[in-house]
């Protein structure tokens, strides 16, 4: 019969008119406050009219959600590295940029006017910026991330559109926040929580780097424990007679520090000592089978 | 070898390409000589036989269907202009490239349009951007570009205004990297330039003959007022757009009316023109994969894929190359084949808006289609620039969990398994949406009668006019790039090409309904092949270079959009010390190439009906316009 296609039609368009209504009568007018109910009308189950009511109601933005990016640095309650730039200014991120919108000035020493592993200044222009995510994922010491933080408007593009070191740099702990995953997975690349330049570093001074089995807080610790230990040794070489009998003060800490009553030591520092211990054990194995 | 002689076939049009190219230089032999370049295959047409050559190459060989058409400029290499074509066989298999030279100081190819009709728009592409002239095209105009623009852009010594270095990357980012705008270069007002022929003042002409006399309508306008007859039937000069609210974004037609009826249609288009391709050879390799997300900013994803594949065949030529994984191809074909559908909702939901069903339809159509975004964002980060693919590979392998974090700027949060996700999403969401538009839509006589038999398209026409997608299978052409150029794991997968016969409106909606359905097919294989291949690494080599070396060569590479065919046609000219760039980056761009036979389309129809053919065709701008 002609017509019936267009009720048909309008069948269902009733029904998704219903169902809206339904919906909103299944929640009990909780639709939009229960955590549950976001993460159903969020996902697969959602119904009816699931409109996102933009700014009271967010889309929940998954961990690889890439916005402009930021740097990250050590977080300021760090024992070792407090707010230091994990970028080396290697400028690997300004070349695989695909707009050129990463301005990088190379950290210069002042007397020798060499290169050193630290950027100077920092500049990403987000007007340009097309969020694409090469920087971070180029970027071989992990030191640029793409943000969740899309809020970025202002009325100013002159002055608040070009991001500087300052406004870039946000602490790796911010990072752990809004991606532990990708994160964790960085890590267990790198061996270690660690910044991979220190994980070189360790590697030198028969340091173990904090193994990713652990949680990344315990990075910090460990740090901690090492400034510590350092402090102890400093102390009991100033304590110690200046006769020669004391072993000469070699580069490296821990083994000074070894002189140190053992019974103050902490379970985790003992642990560390340990496999400090064992690692340099093996290293002259290797060494001595060379 | 006496024995493969008696077997040549006795019918020309099925020979296979080398034999295609013999049977060619045995009739031209003095007109065809083989590409030797290295890297380069085809033939090298002298350009005063080039239209017997490709009259015979069509009619004779059977290479009927012209897939892209493309000039290339060798400044500095051997300072000559190139028209390269690839024409392939409407019944699949590889293609025929031919390629002719010009003197880059007068360039001039006579005009394949009589041969093929879809080298129209093409060539005028190339006449605008690169100045080569074309002796025998009816309406040879600048086409993406306007009557004040100074030079032809493509050209290799022609510079933007805010132009800074050949090629990326700019050595002023780093280590020196003091900031600037690009603006506080070069002040805004100083980088206009006009050409010297220019008459400014008629530019500024408001009159209808100044407006339209140039726009190769056909008619003449200047004489309509005159023309009355007793009817009053007058003809009418009618400029959609640009900014009509049902075209699809800043698009524009021009259409001579007699009464209701068009007699004339003329698409005007590059409102969203922002020299793609140029942007490309300043690019190294790795720096275009983003930029072609925004060319269908719809399906992502799959114009990801056909530059992957281009770069792909010129990586194999090398050393070092690996080809991709089986799981890196597995998740290529789900995210592809997902973006169809997300295109296809999108394409329904908007033919019903040109159709005059206001929104209700387009968002029922597009709340399915976030359920498929959440996953893209999930596992490419953007929702829609997805930039995911790579060279060898895919960024990334799926995430066990769809999950996101609280953080200041959101506290709810959500959790799923991907798989669950996946699984759930194809077997259930999907289809029963697919099935309710169908209830919806379908039968309504309303729609019926709207779009039943307007906008006709024969099968010859859509073949000549270079059409592809649903565009032509709807006119009753089973081409899908998919089966009659297979790549990928295609080829192992279990699905139909969609073939509709009728050639209207309504089928091209019906042929989305079909290739949807096709597309649950497909998706419903790969989600077994994800199970068994999940661990496996989604990226042969060690990791993603950042500046890969390109060998030197030529590469057409092209994939079924959901569009239709999308192709680039890539150039490498590797210089080995420094990074590398492409030297020719062509985007063969199926929402343009569709729009040729749109006036042949028009002819004859209500002007109501415009909106809703150019809506079936479903172009989108960032793609048309580059
Ligand atoms: S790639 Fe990483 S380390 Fe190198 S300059 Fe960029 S942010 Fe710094
Ligand atoms: S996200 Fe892309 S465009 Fe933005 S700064 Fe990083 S590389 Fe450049």
């Amino acid at each position: 019969m002609y017509g019936m296609g267009i009720l048909k039609g309008l069948g269902v368009t009733f029904k998704h008119f219903i169902r809206t209504y339904l919906d909103d009568i299944k929640y009990a007018g909780r639709k939009y406050l229960r955590q549950e109910n976001f993460e159903a009308r969020q996902g697969l189950k959602a119904d009816g009219a699931f409109t996102v009511m933009y700014p009271e109601e967010k889309i929940a933005v998954p961990e690889r959600f890439r916005f402009v990016p930021f740097l990250v640095v050590e977080d300021p309650d760090h024992p070792e590295r407090p707010g230091e730039d994990w970028c080396t200014s290697c400028g690997i991120c300004a070349k695989v940029c695909p707009p050129q919108c990463i301005w990088i000035v190379r950290g210069e020493d002042p007397v020798t006017k060499r290169p050193v592993p630290q950027p100077e200044a920092f500049f990403i222009d987000i007007d340009i910026c097309m969020n694409c995510g090469y920087c971070a994922e180029f970027c071989p010491f992990d030191a640029i991330k793409m943000d969740h933080d899309y809020e970025l408007a202002s009325y100013d593009r002159t002055r608040n559109h070009i991001h500087d070191k300052e406004r870039l740099s946000k602490p790796f702990s911010y990072w752990m926040s809004i991606a532990p995953t990708t994160a964790r997975e960085e890590a267990a690349a790198r061996g270690g929580w660690e910044h991979p330049d220190v994980i070189k570093e360790f590697k030198k001074s028969n340091r173990t780097p904090t193994p990713v089995t652990e949680d990344w807080q315990q990075a910090k610790m460990n740090a901690a424990a090492f400034v510590e230990a350092q402090k102890a040794a400093a102390q009991a070489a100033a304590a110690a007679p200046p006769a020669a009998e004391t072993a000469p003060t070699v580069q490296s800490a821990p083994p000074a520090a070894e002189s140190t009553p053992s019974g103050e030591l902490s379970p985790e520092e003992r642990k560390r000592r340990r496999e400090e211990a064992l690692a340099r054990k093996k290293a002259k194995q290797e060494k001595a089978a060379e | 070898m006496t024995e493969e002689m008696t077997l040549v076939p006795e019918r020309a049009d099925t020979l296979p390409i080398e034999g295609a190219i013999d049977y060619l230089k045995r009739k031209f032999p003095d007109a065809v000589k083989d590409d030797t370049r290295q890297g380069y295959s085809g033939i090298i047409v002298d350009p005063a036989h080039l239209v017997e050559v490709a009259r015979t190459a069509c009619d004779e060989l059977g290479f009927n269907y012209l897939s892209s058409a493309t000039a290339v400029d060798y400044l500095g290499i051997d300072d000559s202009m190139e028209m390269v074509y690839h024409a392939y066989r409407i019944s699949g298999g590889g293609a025929l490239v031919f390629k002719a030279q010009t003197d880059r100081n007068k360039p001039e190819i006579p005009s394949l349009i009589e041969v093929y009709p879809g080298a129209d728009f093409q060539e005028r592409e190339a006449y605008d951007l690169y100045g080569i002239h074309f002796p025998g095209h009816p309406n040879l105009k600048r086409i993406l570009l306007w009557d004040g623009f100074d030079g032809h852009p493509m050209r290799k010594d022609w510079k933007e205004a805010y132009y800074e270095q050949e090629t990326k990357p700019f050595d002023s980012r780093w280590p020196k990297g003091y900031v600037r705008r690009a603006e506080e270069l070069n002040v805004f007002g100083k980088n206009v330039k006009y050409p010297a022929d220019l008459d400014l003042a008629k530019l500024s002409d408001m009159s209808e003959e100044a407006l339209y006399s140039g726009m190769g309508l056909g008619v003449d306008v200047s004489s309509f007022p005159a023309q009355a007859d007793e009817l009053q039937t007058d003809r009418l000069v009618v400029n959609l757009g640009p900014h009509h609210p049902s075209t699809h974004g800043v698009f524009r037609m021009v259409v001579t009316l007699e009464g209701e009826t068009i007699v004339a249609l003329e698409p005007v288009m590059g409102y969203l023109h922002r020299n793609h391709e140029k942007i490309g050879e300043r690019n190294a390799w790795n720096h275009n994969m983003p930029f072609t997300d925004r060319l269908d900013y719809i399906s992502s994803m799959s114009n990801n894929l056909g530059y992957a594949l281009a770069v792909e065949k010129l990586l194999a030529m090398g050393a070092r190359y690996q080809p991709p994984t089986y799981r890196a191809e597995v998740i290529r074909v789900l995210m592809v084949e997902l973006t169809r559908i997300v295109n296809h909702y999108w394409a329904i939901g908007f033919l019903l808006n040109d159709l005059g069903a206001f929104f209700t339809p387009a968002l029922y159509a597009i709340a399915e289609r976030e359920k498929i975004l959440d996953f893209f964002e999930a596992t490419a980060g953007s929702r829609m620039m997805c930039n995911y693919m790579r060279f060898q590979g895919v960024a990334k392998d799926l995430p066990e969990r769809i999950r996101s974090v609280a953080s200041h700027v959101n506290d709810k949060v959500r959790d799923f398994n991907t798989m669950d996700y996946l699984t759930e999403l194809i077997n259930e969401r999907i289809p029963r949406s697919v099935d309710e538009l169908d209830r919806y839509l379908t039968d309504s006589e309303i729609i019926k009668e709207r779009t039943i038999g307007v906008g006709y398209l024969s099968p010859d026409m859509a073949i000549a006019y270079s059409t592809s997608g649903p565009l032509l299978r709807a006119s009753g052409v089973p081409y899908d790039v998919r089966r009659a150029e297979p790549y990928s794991i295609y080829p192992e997968l279990d699905f139909d090409v969609c073939v509709r016969h009728n050639g209207d409106i309504y089928d091209r909606y019906l042929i989305r309904l079909d290739e949807m359905r096709e597309s649950i097919r497909i998706l419903k294989q790969i989600l077994p092949r994800l199970e068994k291949t999940q661990g496996e690494s989604v990226f042969a080599g060690n990791k993603a270079i950042y500046m890969p070396r390109v060998p030197i060569g030529e590469a057409y590479g092209r994939v079924e959009n959901p569009k239709g065919e999308l192709g680039y046609y890539l150039v490498s000219q590797g210089d080995p010390k420094g990074p590398q760039n492409p030297w020719r980056y062509h985007v063969r761009a199926p929402s343009f190439i569709n729009l040729t036979p749109l006036g042949a389309m028009c002819r004859g129809q209500k002007v109501a009906d415009v909106v809703a053919i150019l809506g079936s065709i479903d172009i989108v701008l960032g793609e048309t316009d580059r």
